[in-house]
């Protein structure tokens, strides 16, 4: 433990909450710089390279996007439109759908529906029943599966997590032993790891054996869609599991003796000092993970990659699987505007949620 | 008299107070019958005395410690079984692999299934190509990250608060939104080719197929932010005895600076390395014109099926253990940095 002294150990001691989230909203915070001396455009040229990178690889890329959520029959080859037009988000959301000659038939004006609601008949101006086309991917797959594994994964594994490093922090010996156990999901390769999954959950994988299921499918063609989901959640929770460990075993770590010392006296039991002395104590960590999950279980998608494969997403398959992110690499090189669309529309589906969680945050959350 | 505590109704019945029900139970017989003087006096905490009790804590502090070692060793037995069964997989014959009968070890260690991977799947390109855009993209973003953390740490400028304010808020929002207009950036751009000129189609060129999987993951707002905390700790007297020794900026930078921040710098050079390692979607897109290109996760996926479509789930998991020693052998010899850039950080590909 050379290194024990240098700066990094002592940061780690300050909450990640209160400097990453206390930095983005309180950019007025002093920092300690030489005596008010300005160096402006030498600071410039050290910062060239990356607001140069930036400006292409990010800056632009977030206007580009948005503007190409509503451009028309946008064609990224020839960057050809037909002007400006609200209606791809209906279309990613299944509210319009393609009539005769292009023409966006809202669902309501539809008169019948057949294939899952992907195909409606509508009247045209003569009179004549037409057929119109909905993409109902997003709406029927992909929104409600990534609701689905964000609400399964998220709090099972910040239960799973918040009871393993208590259990860390509480036991004399063999704690870095656990610890680097528990940490080595985190340095594997998602797709990898879904890979050994997709062996584990197989047909006559080691799953069904153990606890005696005979033939279930849980991944292959043809399984129900909610033991895909299952055999999903069980792959994310397993690889989600290390960084949060991390993170609330430095918490937990951090937390003061002398509280335990009073919940002693007052004789509290060991459940009732976890939820009243561990769990406000540790709250801040809890909403820096809750937060930064919730985002990434929204944006899941390489553990479906891995564990399925291509093969049980394409052409709407049994056990759909597909997730928004999914739906967005999807019409990357297809329908750019329908993805961009999507992205937005995730985009402030997330900032929605990060909001909420502050707002519930300011009364839960004890600093 | 003491004082009547009793409520209006108990005054308007004339209930007896409090000391004349006391007045009244020491009167009877049985009261004045009880002999104090024989008695001893024990204090209990729910039936048990001093020692009892700290026996009892002490045996269900020791009940407890075994339940939390039962737990946490449950739960190390769940999380490395993958990995178990990942290595025994490798070793199997596929007709094992779909037995009734599961074996929790080869019946005959089949070494063939690593042949195999060997010949059919071209591992020393894939890993080539890994290392080569890996060490590529981790240098310019130390570069990048030094600069700019050093700028935002240690210099004084106009704006300098409220551009770290735009850099941080960046982070929030989805890559997927970069990842659409990056595509059609790089998939539009001419590539210039000598003694031809100026040509159309950017991703049917290696060289560029390989700067697009690296330029853009030149700069990491997270490792800057990083970074900064760290210089920012450095005490303002060793920059100010710098001036003194008439250093530049430039010097002290990589003279004190860089040397005092290595264990942050190693740290983020090892993740972003695993970050390329593991690093999907975007290679994924880029490289599709050929196979050649490829880095290692995204080679790995979809190969090894056998003409039916059944996977071969023996070659799979030897190519699967190819791909994961690499980087259990980062953690073996790395875990310090590892876990304390990860605890500050995460992996950003």
């Amino acid at each position: 433990m050379a290194a024990e002294n240098t700066p990094v150990n002592e940061s780690k001691k300050t909450n990640p909450i209160k400097d990453f989230f206390g930095n983005l909203f309180k950019p007025k915070e002093r920092v300690s710089a030489d005596a008010g001396e300005k160096n402006n455009w030498k600071a410039w040229l050290y910062l060239a390279p990356t607001i140069i990178l930036l400006s292409v690889f990010t800056f632009y890329p977030l206007v580009n996007t948005i503007f190409i959520a509503f451009l028309k029959n946008y064609d990224y080859v020839t960057q050809s439109h037909e002007g400006f037009t609200f209606d791809n988000f209906g279309v990613v959301l299944g509210l319009l759908g393609k009539g005769v000659g292009g023409a966006m038939i809202p669902r309501w004006q539809c008169i019948g529906f057949e294939s899952e609601g992907a195909l409606g008949y509508y009247l045209d101006a003569a009179g004549q029943q037409q057929n119109a086309y909905f993409t109902m991917d997003v709406i029927r797959y992909a929104f409600p599966n990534t609701l689905i594994i964000t609400f399964i994964t998220v709090p099972v594994s910040i239960i799973i997590a918040l009871l393993i490093s208590i259990g860390l922090n509480s036991i004399p010996a063999f704690q870095k032993m656990f610890q680097t156990i528990f940490f080595i999901p985190y340095v594997t390769n998602a797709i990898a790891v879904g890979m050994v999954f997709a062996v584990l959950f197989d047909y006559k994988g080691i799953i069904n054996y153990l606890f005696q299921l005979g033939n279930l499918t849980w991944i292959d063609q043809g399984a129900p869609t909610w033991r895909a989901m299952i055999a999903l959640c069980v792959y994310i929770v397993w690889h989600s599991l290390p960084y949060k460990i991390l993170i609330f075993l430095s918490g937990l770590q951090n937390i003061d003796k002398q509280y335990y010392d009073a919940a002693k006296i007052d004789s509290a039991g060991g459940f009732k000092t976890m939820m009243n002395v561990t769990v406000p104590l540790l709250s801040p960590q809890i909403l820096y993970i809750m937060i930064t999950s919730f985002i990434g279980a929204f944006k899941e998608y390489t553990s479906v990659v891995g564990l399925f494969g291509k093969s049980s997403t394409d052409g709407g398959g049994t056990n759909n699987l597909y997730t928004v992110v999914y739906y967005i690499y999807d019409q990357v090189k297809g329908n750019v505007q329908y993805g961009a669309a999507a992205a937005v529309l995730l985009f402030i589906v997330i900032l929605i949620f990060t909001a909420i969680q502050f707002k519930v945050s300011k009364k839960r959350v004890h600093y | 008299m003491a004082y009547d505590n009793r409520n209006f109704i108990q005054k308007l019945f004339k209930m007896p107070t409090r000391e004349e029900k006391q007045a009244a139970r020491e009167a009877t017989p049985e009261y004045q019958a009880i002999n104090t003087a024989g008695m001893t006096l024990t204090i209990k905490d729910r039936a048990k005395n001093a020692d009892q009790l700290a026996k009892a804590q002490k045996i269900g502090r020791i009940l407890f410690l075994v339940l939390v070692y039962a737990f946490l060793a449950f739960m190390a037995v769940i999380v490395l079984f993958p990995f178990y069964w990942m290595i025994i997989t490798s070793l199997k014959s596929t007709t094992e692999i779909r037995a009734l009968q599961q074996t929790f070890f080869p019946t005959n260690v089949l070494w063939s299934n690593y042949i195999t991977v060997f010949n059919s799947f071209d591992f020393g390109t894939y890993v080539g190509n890994t290392l080569v855009v890996g060490i590529i993209s981790t240098l310019g973003t130390l570069l990048t990250t030094i600069f700019s953390a050093f700028a935002f740490a240690r210099l004084n400028f106009k704006g300098r608060e409220a551009l770290f304010g735009i850099l941080l808020a960046t982070m929030m929002i989805p890559g997927e939104m970069m990842v659409i207009t990056n595509y059609i950036t790089v998939s539009r751009l001419p590539w210039y080719e000598f003694g031809v000129g100026v040509v159309d189609g950017w991703l049917q060129y290696k060289d560029a197929v390989f700067a697009s999987m690296i330029v853009p993951f030149w700069v990491s707002v997270f490792y800057i932010y990083l970074l900064r905390q760290n210089f920012k700790q450095i005490p303002n007297e060793l920059y100010l005895a710098a001036k003194v020794d008439g250093k530049s900026d430039w010097q002290y930078l990589w003279k004190v600076m860089v040397p005092l921040a290595s264990p942050t710098l190693i740290s983020i050079f090892i993740l972003k390395l695993m970050g390329t390692w593991n690093s999907y979607v975007w290679p994924n897109l880029v490289t599709t014109n050929n196979e050649e290109w490829r880095l290692v996760t995204n080679a790995l996926r979809g190969s090894f099926t056998n003409s039916s479509g059944e996977p071969q789930y023996g070659i799979q998991m030897a190519a699967t253990i190819l791909v994961t020693t690499p980087l259990l052998l980062l953690f073996i010899f790395f875990r310090k940095y590892i876990m304390r850039g990860v605890g500050r950080a995460g992996i950003k590909g």
